[in-house]
């Protein structure tokens, strides 16, 4: 696409679900500091193919994979590669917030806790507040932090699944559908965010919205049962797509 | 059609309510026994119910003075056996919940849980005196009946433990792994906090079930009579379900209150830990909510 | 999302506005050189046209992209449809200042005809109703919107006037015809200046008050309605 290094790339990539292919021989790139986004129909196998960058499908004894996927050039299903030091550098926000019932504070601080990277408590509370500030949400709880997550309004929650991701300075933001479960307001606010967090992040966005595709991405990908069919600049992708299948889905004439 | 015209003399209120009597009726049933035994117990019992009696060793052939060394050799027999069995049963959960991979050796495992639970209790206490008592040497004592009330109760825990285990949403698990977090640090973290309401309540009423037992600690820990507290776990003690089966069976000339007071105190013990596990199990639930 | 959308519209708003002030800058240039006989200048309006086409693309190429990604509704869509067509208006004014241009080219061939003294005044109006017309779709002002469409009446009276008089030079004296119709042309390119001024504010009046004064379209409407067609 580019001739900067890439950040994270699959190439010639297939994915089973044990006899089933999810994914056929799908290449593509994503460059730092530009937002991704991957569309398609449900069960296009679009989050399936998220979840190969942190290796989450590991937790799917019957996925498998075929093909390379690339961090910084380094082979990310490496025998000698450390999948928790991995997940540290690709954080991943879930389509359905799912912040700990623990206090706001304590879910930021959860990562952090786990690696035992904080030398002191003034060293963690700092981090915790620079989260919360980058995921734009520190105004809101600055003053109840010690509250139970769960109390916080959806938006609330996913913008906070946002600060705990962010805590552990991950460098690839992945984003399995951040925003289907909220109201236009809390979607708006998400978006906002993605196109502020993309100056310092690479992010790959999964989500079946295709006007939010357009509205934050630099990037799109068209999977089609498991197909990747078109991938491009956005303002090419949603004004002269190449494939007549990526017309047809944008333009809501599928089928 | 026939169906129809048949039942419409009744109007479907009424029938509504007919059904809703009937379901209320089979309920207060089953609450009538529990109501019964409670009253009988304390109308006949709680003359002889005083704090003598709790902190009293037992006199003059048990039909006099206390019962408490029967309740602290009750007590200490249960809490070892939760110290034992606890720590088992979650280790084993998280195992099977947790690690266990879908093959013939974890289906036996679930298959011997499942039949641990349906042995009778003699069988536990026979099992007891082979095992603990006489092949271990351990004699009869607070350990070996211990050690079997833990057998007895293991199913309960692993099972309630498990069902606590699997309830943990699996979004937490993928947001912690996410996050970099080893699969151990997401159970210490991350399952097991949210898992223990469900742990403590599997816990508790385990702790109920091994304090009303009496055949898996007649031939393992039991004493008929010792007017002292156990000096080591070597020792055998007194628990309240074999001493209310000495006194019921044993002893001419008992008085009848003393008998129904140590039932009721048995009855209340267990009522009590069941009673706690719902506060508890209760008090989690909204807190999460 | 929004301020990042803001910003884009905001963007597209200085490109106009830079479009527009070029669009005035030819015309005053281009009779700038037809009164001061200087056919340098003709180059210099030449050379802003040019800048005027760039910008025509790019702003259609940025309309294009935030349609298709952004999906505007409400003001949103009005703006970008009102700044597309201000675009284009803009983009014919240019090229009317290019025809004069090219009249003038022919008339500096020959003495001059007559001291000029409507045309300018003309051209001057004629500018300033795109000048005005721009405030108005930057300032959202309707009113001023409608000032520039009250406007457009005196350019065509100048316009007639100026007819009058060069016929009266054509009649009394034949050789006169070319020069004195290259001028006729050159009045018309003004007063086609002022119709696409006047066009540009009955866009904004639509981005404003989402009414269409356009052909008394909203009249036509009423009467429909009344009389059940």
């Amino acid at each position: 696409m580019l001739n900067e290094p890439y950040k994270l790339e699959a190439i010639n990539l297939d994915v089973y679900y044990g006899q089933v292919k999810a994914i056929r021989n799908a290449t593509l790139q994503f460059l730092p500091n530009k937002v991704h986004a991957l569309i398609g129909p449900s069960g296009c196998g679009k989050s399936t193919f998220l979840r190969i960058f942190n290796r989450m499908n590991d937790l799917i004894k019957a996925a498998r994979i075929a093909g390379r996927v690339l961090l910084d050039g380094q082979d990310v299903y490496a025998k000698n590669m450390d999948v928790t030091e991995l997940r540290r550098k690709v954080g991943m926000v879930f389509q359905k917030s799912n912040p700990f019932p623990k206090t706001i504070y304590e879910n930021v601080a959860y990562g952090l806790r786990i690696n035992g990277s904080m030398a002191n408590k003034a060293e963690l509370d700092a981090r915790v507040e620079q989260s919360l500030k980058d995921a734009a949400l520190w105004d809101e709880v600055k003053a109840v932090l010690h509250k139970n997550a769960l109390e916080l309004s959806g938006g609330q929650q996913q913008r906070l699944c946002i600060a705990r991701a962010l805590a552990i300075k991950p460098e690839i933001l992945l984003m399995d559908e951040p925003a289907s479960a909220l109201d236009p307001i809390s979607t708006g606010k998400i978006e906002e965010l993605i196109y502020e967090l993309k100056q310092r992040y690479t992010i790959v966005i999964v989500t079946h919205n295709m006007q939010q595709a357009a509205r934050i991405s630099d990037f799109t990908g068209f999977f089609l049962l498991g197909e990747l069919v078109e991938y491009g600049k956005t303002a090419e992708i949603f004004t002269q797509p190449q494939d007549k299948r990526t017309e047809g889905y944008i333009t809501g004439r599928f089928g | 059609m026939k169906f129809k015209t048949k039942l419409s003399r009744l109007s479907p209120n009424t029938v509504q309510k007919i059904a809703f009597a009937g379901l209320l009726a089979a309920t207060s049933l089953v609450l009538l026994p529990v109501l019964l035994l409670m009253a009988v117990l304390i109308g006949k019992g709680v003359t002889a119910l005083s704090w003598t009696f709790l902190t009293d060793i037992p006199r003059d052939g048990m039909r006099s003075g206390g019962i408490y060394p029967v309740i602290v050799g009750t007590c200490w027999l249960v809490g070892g056996t939760i110290a034992i069995a606890l720590p088992l049963g979650v280790a084993a959960a998280i195992y099977l919940t947790e690690y266990a991979r879908r093959n013939f050796l974890t289906w036996t495992i679930k298959l011997a849980i499942v039949n641990l639970a349906g042995v009778p209790s003699i069988v536990y206490g026979l099992f007891g005196l082979g095992l603990f008592v006489m092949l271990l040497r351990c004699g009869v004592s607070m350990l070996s009946g211990s050690l079997t009330l833990a057998i007895l109760v293991l199913p309960i825990i692993i099972t309630s433990s498990q069902e606590a285990l699997a309830s943990v949403p699996q979004s937490y698990r993928e947001a912690s792994l996410a996050l970099g977090a080893t699969r151990w640090q997401t159970i210490w973290h991350c399952v097991l906090p949210n898992a223990l309401p469900g742990i403590m309540t599997g816990a508790i009423l385990a702790i109920g079930r091994a304090a009303g037992e009496t055949a898996p600690i007649l031939f393992t820990a039991a004493a008929f009579y010792l007017p002292h507290l156990p000096n080591s776990v070597f020792d055998p003690v007194m628990a309240l379900p074999y001493h209310l089966y000495v006194i019921a069976t044993q002893i001419p000339n008992i008085g009848q209150d003393i008998r129904y007071a140590t039932a009721l105190v048995l009855v209340a013990m267990v009522l009590g830990m069941s009673f706690f596990a719902i506060i508890i199990r209760w008090h989690y639930r909204k807190k999460r909510c | 999302m929004h301020r990042h959308f803001d910003e884009k519209l905001r963007q597209i708003n200085e490109r106009l506005l830079r479009m527009a002030a070029l669009s005035e800058e030819m015309i005053k240039i281009a009779i700038q050189a037809l009164v001061d006989r200087e056919s340098a200048k003709i180059e210099e309006v030449f050379k802003l046209e040019d800048q005027v086409n760039d910008l025509q693309i790019e702003i259609d190429e940025e309309v294009v992209h935030l349609i298709a990604l952004m999906q505007p509704v409400a003001t949103d869509l009005r703006f970008l449809i009102v700044a597309s067509k201000i675009n284009a208006e803009l983009e014919r004014i240019a090229d009317q200042s290019i025809n004069i241009c090219q009249s003038t080219r022919f008339l500096l061939k020959y003495p001059q005809l007559k001291p000029f003294v409507d045309l300018p005044i003309m051209a001057d109006i004629a500018q300033g109703m795109v000048h005005e017309s721009l405030d108005a779709y930057v300032q959202k002002n309707s009113a001023r919107a409608r000032q520039v469409l009250t406007t457009d009446d005196k350019v065509d009276a100048y316009k007639d006037q100026i007819f009058r008089e060069l016929l009266t030079y054509m009649m009394s004296e034949p050789s006169t015809i070319p020069r004195a119709f290259s001028i006729i042309l050159i009045s018309r390119n003004l007063e086609k200046i002022g119709d696409h001024a006047t066009n540009i504010a009955e866009e904004v009046i639509y981005l404003v008050e989402a009414r269409d004064v356009r052909h008394h379209h909203e009249e036509k409407l009423r009467h429909e309605n009344r009389t059940g067609h």
